[in-house]
């Protein structure tokens, strides 16, 4: 693996550059708004303060079953997408495309107002987290594809020699050197996620967004919630993106 | 032990690796040596007589027994033999050690403990003592091919199989190697060895398959394949090999 261009900057050089970017485009921001003729009123954001935080645990609490609902159907949808069997990869390859070939937003309100209205589903933060996890799903089972993909034929031919069969292959050669190889477009496909839960108040789900946009309507003031929204979401996302990068480094052997 | 081959065909697409290969050796070939030059097939025999594929056509036995033709049967065929091939394919994630307890464990159900000791004593064997716990990156390619080596022979394999072993190593690597190897040999393992190390097989091999385009061209007891080839085509061969060593 190259060098990191990070690893040849000193430490107090770093930081030294990240104080002046960061003094830079604040000022650029404060320009700007301050530029704009609009009276700031942070007030009903901080009234609404509980209500925000509500929002905001909706928002991580379906963000991460529908995490788990991504992971489980982006690594089912990969196997059908390599199945013996024609069937079985022409129905993943088409879920696939299909899913990641239109909006999301259209995806959940077709999803809510006809699929789940048909199926008498009566439980919107149900079916957005199913939705979600479609299609989050369709674009890990493309990421998991090219991971599992990457594992060269002498690979799977040493796994073959050493006896073991199609469970075991995968058990303990395709998926211990794919999950190094998927894990950057995994995390990022996450975080992604996160930030698309936002879609989530379409059909209804009081989510983080569906609150603030609850709180601008009710203290008659269009954009003071935004900027603590947009705060709400890096709180999360950051961390997760430097997890996984402390991650990659942990899984990094040469090959 | 007797192998024999019946019109054994294997195609990758329209080309045919193995074209109707047959042959058989005697009845007590021990290391059986798979010469001719490159493209003529060896690596693909040497996979279908050790069941590793399984061929299109053809029927292959060993001391009379039938191999199986399909997946199932060849699952089981081949977790009695070892594979050594010419790029080591150990599992880079794994240590050394892993490499050789895993397969142990989960295929041939020994008990953890049992599989490492096993492990241990093979790696020691070859001569790996202290490089245990080091993934095959941290290994040189004579200390990855013997790994592979001991790999193949933790589970007693009827059958040990080399797929040029020795081809992707230098003069000193390949020297440890081929040591290792000969001194199997000499241990009474039953071999069989697809290689270009002429000299080296001249001096562990008892039997030689002689192939070129697919076909077998020459099946012979070392002594004689050595002394005096019968085809032109293995003359020549023998010839061009033997010109600078």
């Amino acid at each position: 693996m190259p060098a990191s261009p990070d690893s040849t900057v000193s430490p107090a050089r770093r930081t030294l550059y990240a104080l002046l970017l960061l003094v830079v485009a604040s000022a650029a921001f404060y320009a700007l708004f301050s530029s704009v003729a609009y009276s700031w009123n942070w007030d009903g954001v901080w009234r609404y303060r509980q209500q925000f935080g509500y929002g905001w645990l909706t928002t991580m609490g379906l963000s991460l079953v529908a995490m788990i609902v991504s992971v489980a159907l982006g690594f089912l949808l990969m196997l059908g997408r390599r199945s013996h069997w024609a069937p079985v990869r022409m129905f993943c390859g088409g879920v696939v495309e299909l899913v990641r070939g239109s909006p999301l937003l259209v995806q959940l309100l077709i999803g809510h107002y006809i699929i789940a209205n048909a199926l008498r589903i009566d439980q919107p933060i149900f079916t957005g987290i199913i939705l979600l996890g479609c299609f989050e799903g369709a674009y890990l089972a493309e990421i998991f594809r090219g991971a599992v993909e990457s594992i060269s034929a002498s690979q799977l031919e040493a796994a073959r020699a050493v006896g073991f069969d199609k469970v075991q292959t995968y058990r303990f050669v395709i998926i211990p050197q794919a999950l190094r190889r998927a894990l950057p477009g995994t995390t990022g496909q996450l975080v992604s996620l996160i930030k698309d839960s936002s879609l989530l108040s379409v059909i209804g789900i009081e989510e983080l967004v569906q609150k603030v946009k609850i709180m601008n309507a009710a203290t008659y003031k269009p954009l003071e919630g935004f900027l603590p929204l947009a705060l709400a979401y890096l709180v999360v996302t950051l961390p997760l993106s430097h997890l996984a990068r402390r991650l990659e480094g942990r899984f990094a052997y040469e090959t | 032990m007797k192998l024999e081959t019946q019109a054994v065909t294997k195609r990758y697409g329209a080309h045919a690796a193995l074209d109707g290969a047959s042959f058989s050796t005697g009845d007590e070939a021990r290391v059986i040596a798979l010469l001719g030059p490159s493209g003529g097939g060896k690596s693909t025999l040497l996979r279908v007589l050790g069941s590793l594929l399984v061929p299109d056509a053809g029927s292959i036995s060993i001391d009379g027994r039938t191999l199986p033709h399909d997946e199932a049967g060849a699952l089981i065929e081949r977790r009695a033999n070892g594979f050594v091939f010419q790029g080591y394919n150990l599992f880079p994630h794994l240590t050394a050690l892993q490499n050789i307890a895993l397969p142990l464990r989960e295929v041939h159900g020994m008990p953890e403990s049992q599989a490492v000791r096993r492990a241990m004593e093979l790696l020691h064997r070859l001569g790996l003592e202290g490089h245990e716990n080091k993934r095959p990156s941290q290994l040189s390619g004579g200390q990855q091919q013997r790994a592979a080596i001991a790999r193949a022979l933790a589970p007693k394999p009827r059958l040990l199989l080399l797929d040029e072993p020795t081809s992707a190593l230098d003069p000193v690597m390949t020297g440890e190697v081929l040591d290792v190897i000969r001194e199997l040999a000499e241990a009474g393992q039953s071999i069989i060895l697809a290689t270009h190390e002429i000299s080296f097989a001249r001096k562990v091999a008892d039997w030689v398959v002689f192939l070129a385009a697919g076909k077998v061209e020459e099946s012979s007891s070392a002594a004689d394949f050595f002394t005096q080839p019968q085809t032109k085509l293995a003359q020549a061969y023998l010839a061009g090999l033997s010109k600078y060593r």
